[in-house]
């Protein structure tokens, strides 16, 4: 068996242009399969691991994944804020144990601007459970100080001490606050998480910065310098959303009807969990059409594949006879075909696995600079695992295909091919 | 011992009423040297199958050195004939992306038997039969199919040959070459079956070849179903 096998491979590679054609297409197609499937367990992955022991998120009244991916993953704008005796009212309430004002709506270059509290920094777990650690500097005691993201720091190459100005709105391109620049207080150790890409500022800077503007545009005439600012009230009137962790898990219910109750405004506090499982029901759809179809990619291959073999049978009766007069039994003809088919099935996912550890090196910092989604640089896990798995059983099965014909041809020819 | 004993042998092809083969009796004694003719179409490429046990007769026995091959299971005869038969068939004999050193040793990852026989080391025993044959030593290690048409036909003799077995089936082994070296090439393949001891069966339409052979016979007068030859 092991010679037949030898012969197998030694007559695979005198065919070696048509099959590495073959092997090529069968590899791109694991390769599509596998980034598929990568790319959503990474997205989930990345999702999950973004908030960690928020017992609810609250918000103005919306849907609530759409809550969920400006509040947390700062994504998308949120339609309308809280007022902070909303917020207040929340935060003082019996059952809470703790709360984070989140103000959104500025950016640095393209990077979300978040003006929340100090103790954000103490309280905010990712993770499993994990707080955030300083890379550098401190957390900010000013109002014009900033604590950058491990991303935000090493994109632009900031240190602490540096200066920065902040935009208003999301785009890189809205209207400008260059008047009152931020210093640089603290860089954040990188977590895998959408705050590696934040620019963090307190609440008094984001009052601070609208002062002298009203209904998103500056004030003509008004301008208010930065040493003034601290004559003003910076206590602010709206906040975008909260994050609230209960003194006990089993009062969520209560605490979310009593939000979604609230008399003052209408508001919508969401469970992180149940909001992210809606989430994924939303995409579900669309992530089991993307599998299909890459599949369905794998499938075209390996028949390609046994067309391949197919096709070439013709070429090789002459061959597969004098192997049958040299003493090969029909099984042996069977198994060198097959194995044949094995071979370049075998060889061309792993050129797949290979292509995707590549690809995803490449294209990792891009989607995490657009998508805000971490794609892990790293041996195929158990599911990719078991994808190439189910890919090259079917490559086995595609290939009993030529064996069979093989066997059956050789049964009949003989020692002598008509050719 | 006889090499091979027909007897009584009835083969027909599925599908078709009339007889290929019909074979009362033939024989050939060990290490005889016999020219088998007849014309195209005759049936001697079904003999040569049934010979080879690769196709099985509806009647009859076929014996090779005392063993009824049609009594074997098809595995049997397959092992059977790696075992005891050589054989040499017409062009492109060889694998042509095997060097041709490789295809000549083939027998000997397909048989046991043939690989003891060729003695401590087959390889050498490869390598000596090549030289034998007069083929140039550089092109021991070329792919089969970049040698010439006369001296694929020395590999492939030496590929016959190797492991001794004891019967040789040649078809139409001749008719690529050129009619100098046709009979340069039977003259070799006569020497060679009588150096290993075998017995010879050399299969042509051509009659003009039968000079050196022990014995000629043509397949029409062994077999009844065979037609008469037109000429």
């Amino acid at each position: 068996m092991k010679a037949v096998l030898r012969l197998a491979a030694l007559s695979a590679w005198s065919r070696r242009l048509t099959l590495g054609l073959t092997l090529v297409a069968i590899a791109l197609a694991v390769t599509l399969l596998l980034a598929v499937e990568r790319l959503r367990v990474d997205a989930r992955q990345s999702f999950t691991q973004s908030v960690s022991g928020v017992d609810l998120v609250v918000g103005a009244r919306t849907g609530s994944v759409q809550l969920m991916l400006y509040a947390v993953f700062h994504a998308g704008a949120a339609s309308n804020g809280i007022s902070w005796d909303s917020y207040r009212a929340i935060a003082t309430h019996p059952a809470v144990d703790w709360a984070l004002p989140l103000a959104l709506g500025d950016s640095h270059r393209g990077f979300p601007v978040l003006g929340t509290s100090v103790d954000y920094f103490r309280l905010f777990r990712h993770g499993e459970r994990e707080a955030l650690q300083f890379a550098a500097g401190q957390p900010f005691t000013g109002t014009f100080e900033a604590v950058l993201g491990s991303e935000v720091a090493r994109r632009l190459g900031y240190r602490t001490g540096d200066t920065i100005t902040l935009n208003h709105g999301l785009g890189e391109l809205g209207p400008a606050h260059g008047d009152k620049p931020f210093r640089v207080a603290g860089i954040l150790a990188a977590t895998g998480t959408p705050v590696d890409r934040t620019v963090h500022v307190s609440l008094e800077a984001i009052s601070a910065l609208h002062l002298d503007w009203i209904g998103g545009a500056p004030v003509p005439g008004l301008v208010i310098p930065t040493e003034h600012v601290a004559k003003f009230d910076l206590q602010p009137k709206q906040i975008t959303a909260a994050l609230v962790g209960l003194k006990q898990r089993g009062d969520v219910f209560r605490m979310q009807r009593f939000v979604n109750q609230y008399r003052g405004e209408p508001l919508l506090a969401v469970l992180p969990g149940v909001a992210l499982d809606e989430l994924w029901q939303n995409i579900a759809m669309m992530e089991r059409t993307l599998l299909t179809v890459s599949a369905l990619v794998v499938l075209v291959g390996l028949a390609g594949l046994a067309a391949t073999l197919l096709a070439g049978l013709n070429e090789r009766r002459r061959e597969l006879a004098i192997l049958r007069a040299l003493g090969a039994e029909p099984g042996d003809i069977f198994l060198m075909l097959t194995a044949e088919g094995v071979l370049v099935t075998t060889a061309g996912a792993l050129l797949g696995l290979v292509l995707l550890t590549i690809g995803s090196g490449l294209a990792a910092p891009w989607l995490l600079d657009r998508l805000g989604v971490v794609l892990g640089t790293r041996w195929p896990g158990r599911e990719e695992l078991a994808l190439v798995g189910a890919v090259i059983a079917t490559g086995l099965i595609a290939s009993l295909i030529p064996g069979w014909r093989a066997w059956r041809m050789s049964l009949a020819d003989g020692l002598t091919p008509k050719l | 011992m006889t090499a091979l004993r027909i007897t009584n042998l009835v083969f027909r092809w599925p599908r078709q009423a009339a007889s290929c083969l019909d074979i009362p009796r033939f024989e050939l004694a060990a290490g005889e040297r016999v020219f088998l003719h007849g014309a195209s179409g005759s049936g001697k490429s079904t003999l040569l199958g049934l010979l080879g046990g690769v196709a099985v007769p509806q009647a009859g026995r076929i014996e090779l050195l005392g063993t009824d091959i049609t009594r074997l299971s098809s595995r049997t005869r397959d092992r059977f004939r790696a075992d005891h038969i050589g054989f040499l068939f017409q062009q492109f004999n060889l694998l042509p992306w095997l060097p041709a050193i490789d295809n000549v040793l083939l027998p000997c990852t397909f048989s046991a038997r043939r690989r003891e026989r060729a003695g401590a080391d087959p390889r050498a025993e490869a390598e000596r039969m090549l030289r034998h044959l007069d083929l140039d030593t550089t092109n021991w290690r070329k792919p089969a199919g970049e040698l010439s048409v006369g001296q694929q036909q020395r590999v492939a003799a030496a590929r016959a040959l190797i492991g001794r077995p004891e019967i040789l089936i040649a078809d139409e082994p001749t008719s690529a070459l050129d009619a100098e070296r046709q009979q340069v090439f039977i003259d070799l393949l006569l020497q060679e079956s009588a150096a290993v001891g075998a017995a010879l069966i050399f299969v042509s339409h051509d009659q003009r070849l039968a000079g050196h052979f022990d014995r000629s016979v043509a397949l029409h007068d062994i077999s009844l179903a065979a037609p008469e030859r037109k000429e």
